[in-house]
């Protein structure tokens, strides 16, 4: 089951605009992913669900985990790396 | 027989019309076994429809009269009605507990709400509000009952609430509202807002009974006096409509001579501008007849953020509405925000006392770049426009001049880089704190103009908190205190050759334009839509009478006797100028 650690650098974490990126694109995949903020050791959680992505607290330097697991697996974890890594398409602080 | 209750008038006119009782909440749901499962997913399925067409109506709507800003709030409900794990909650309650889909609802959503609470930030607050509301508007489609006020009836009414929350009011069709009516609210509500804003007549802290009152009752509501008549009499509404006509034929009288300028009679000419937050507000403004604008609140771009609006954004939105404003003189108030509103980017946090706390200009020691980057986005957005820009809540001279070395610096850089940027723009400040009332003289030599926030100068003066409903009936604008300080203000400013604003609530208050007047005020800025009446009073008054009027009012000693005073005079004057017709 592919994982992969990455640094949430948004100024916002993973709230407002960047939370709502983030779940329609994991939404976008048929495989199952879950998401964990390792930062505040919080519970294992749907990433297509933005209710449950919220309750994370996601906040900037937070560090996440993503596990995805079934159909398109792969490609699921790095579209989701990257959207993170580009800092969700907007210019790094 | 007919019921009156008396409360705060809070925008003017006289409705006439049926009531229609506004309760959004108090939604009971019973919790009973199904006997279904399938049926109840069914029934929730439906109401999932129904409740994303709803609120992709209200975004529509929201954009077109509000903002970009304000409707970004429904995209994320959207969101939460297509979550699998909210949705996937609630369809597995429904399987195992073998309960209906009303119950079912309720207890995913307390589930949500309490993991935001326990958050503790105020952004996930405010997400447990949101829940709150989805629910809400969930359960009112699985009821089959009209979830707010979408539905209003085909007919405008006059509509009768508890209270409006800036929620409740989006959702308001605005031609279908005759008038407001609260029972809990005051002057500064939002319920207040939006009926000047519209200009339809309301009144606020109504004291009844919702229950007692009938939808489809005929109701008077008088917004000139803050009365509330339930079922009338006959004689009553031939009374209430004959001075409706009168109240309608003299509206439209001053709103047709709305754009004639502001002059007395003896020739004296003082500007009359809007004080505005939006680019609605700003179209309302030229309709009504405003000769520019006299502040343009700028809190609104960076409240509801995570971060700093970008030079790009601050630049499209203010040339947005420089562009409706056109060539008319537009005076833009630089970020006045405390810790009355925590914004993290900015560092405001919640203090004991934030109206003395860090606000405003007050920032500009440890957060200079703040001010920099707004005097940047204005200077380049005003390109081609008569801006002047003015920083709130000064007290001292050593803010003013490192707000002007900021505001130097930003033309500096501007002019560097060869991008285009407004000229000859004046620089300003605003008068809310009695310290700079009593500077004047020195703080003149920076600046270009002087504006008052009777509001604020009231408050401090007084030392009265406005927000604390016990004692805000103190915080008069009319108290002999605050009336030496704007006098004193004027007097000293055009000594120095300086012009002089007043942007308060007291600028658009009819009984007070002869005083202001007298004591040589130069703009009056306030809501649109009380600008054609004061237009039409200043043309009625002689400006030699008015600086007696001043005279007289500034010797006497309290609140009460100024406001008796100026009562007499506009009654002297309503008089003469029937007469004079």
């Amino acid at each position: 089951m592919p994982s992969a650690e990455i640094a949430v650098m948004h100024p916002a974490g993973l709230h407002a605009r960047p939370a709502a990126e983030f779940v329609k694109l994991a939404a976008s995949f048929p495989c199952n992913i879950k998401v964990r903020n390792l930062t505040a050791d919080k519970k294992l959680v749907n990433a297509k669900s933005i209710l449950s992505v919220l309750t994370l607290g996601v906040q900037q330097g937070h560090r996440v985990c993503i596990e995805t697991s079934g159909e398109k697996e792969e490609e699921a974890l790095d579209a989701l790396r990257e959207l993170i890594e580009s800092n969700f398409g907007e210019a790094k602080p | 027989m007919s019921q009156q209750a008396k409360g705060i008038p809070v925008s003017d006119g006289i409705a006439i019309g049926s009531g229609w009782i506004y309760c959004p909440v108090a939604i009971k749901v019973e919790r009973y076994q199904n006997q279904d499962p399938e049926f109840e997913k069914d029934r929730l399925e439906t109401a999932l429809q129904q409740a994303k067409s709803q609120i992709a109506q209200l975004h529509q709507r929201t954009r077109e009269t509000i903002g970009e800003e304000e409707a970004a709030i429904f995209e994320a409900h959207a969101l939460f009605l297509d979550d699998p794990e909210f949705v996937g909650g609630i369809k597995t309650i429904i399987e195992a507990q073998r309960i209906n889909a009303e119950a079912a609802v309720e207890e995913v959503v307390e589930l949500y709400a309490q993991q935001m609470l326990s958050l503790e930030d105020a952004y996930f607050q405010a997400r447990a509000q949101d829940i709150g509301d989805v629910g809400h508007r969930l359960l009112c489609c699985l009821l089959g009952v009209s979830p707010e006020g979408i539905n209003l009836p085909d007919r405008a009414v006059i509509i009768v609430a508890e209270d409006l929350t800036p929620s409740d009011t989006v959702q308001f069709e605005r031609s279908k509202i005759l008038g407001l009516c609260t029972v809990r609210g005051g002057p500064t509500s939002h319920t207040a807002i939006l009926a000047r804003s519209i200009g339809v007549p309301a009144a606020v802290c109504l004291p009844m009974q919702l229950d007692d009152l009938e939808n489809g009752v005929l109701l008077i509501l008088n917004g000139t006096d803050g009365t509330l008549t339930i079922d009338p009499a006959p004689g009553e509404l031939a009374q209430a409509r004959q001075s409706q006509n009168q109240w309608r034929s003299r509206w439209a009288e001053q709103v047709a001579d709305a754009h004639l300028p502001a002059i007395t009679k003896d020739g004296r000419t003082v500007e009359v501008v809007a004080n505005i937050g939006s680019v609605t507000d700003a179209r309302q403004a030229v309709e009504y007849g405003a000769e520019g604008v006299g502040l343009l609140r700028t809190e609104f771009l960076y409240l509801d953020k995570q971060q700093m609006p970008s030079q790009a954004e601050q630049i499209n939105t203010y040339r947005e509405i420089f562009e409706v404003i056109g060539n008319r003189p537009l005076v833009v108030r630089t970020l006045d925000i405390g810790g009355d509103k925590a914004v993290e980017y900015l560092g405001t946090k919640s203090e004991p006392n934030p109206f003395l706390g860090w606000r405003a200009i007050r920032m500009i020691d440890e957060k200079p770049e703040i001010l920099r980057d707004q005097f940047c986005a204005l200077l380049e957005a005003g390109a081609g426009f008569d801006l002047r820009i003015m920083v709130p809540m000064v007290s001292s001279l050593d803010e003013v001049q490192q707000a002007r070395q900021l505001f130097d610096e930003a033309h500096q850089a501007l002019r560097t880089s060869s991008r285009p940027m407004a000229d000859n723009v004046q620089f300003g400040i605003m008068v809310e704190v009695p310290a700079a009332a009593l500077l004047v003289e020195h703080l003149a030599k920076y600046v270009d103009f002087f504006s008052i926030g009777t509001n604020d100068l009231a408050q401090y003066t007084l030392a009265v908190d406005r927000t604390n409903e016990r004692v805000a009936h103190l915080a008069s604008p009319f108290h002999p205190a605050v009336i030496r300080l704007i006098a004193g203000t004027i007097q000293e400013a055009h000594a120095k050759g300086k012009w002089v604003g007043l942007c308060g609530e007291m600028a658009g208050d009819p009984l007070a334009a002869p005083l202001l007047l007298g004591l040589g005020l130069d703009e009056f800025s306030m809501a649109a839509a009380s600008i054609p009446v004061v237009k039409q009073t200043i043309r009625q008054l002689v400006y030699r009478d008015c600086q007696e009027i001043a005279a007289t009012a500034l010797k006497l000693p309290t609140t009460k006797t100024v406001m008796e005073y100026l009562e007499q005079v506009k009654d002297k004057n309503v008089v003469e100028g029937s007469r004079g017709k």
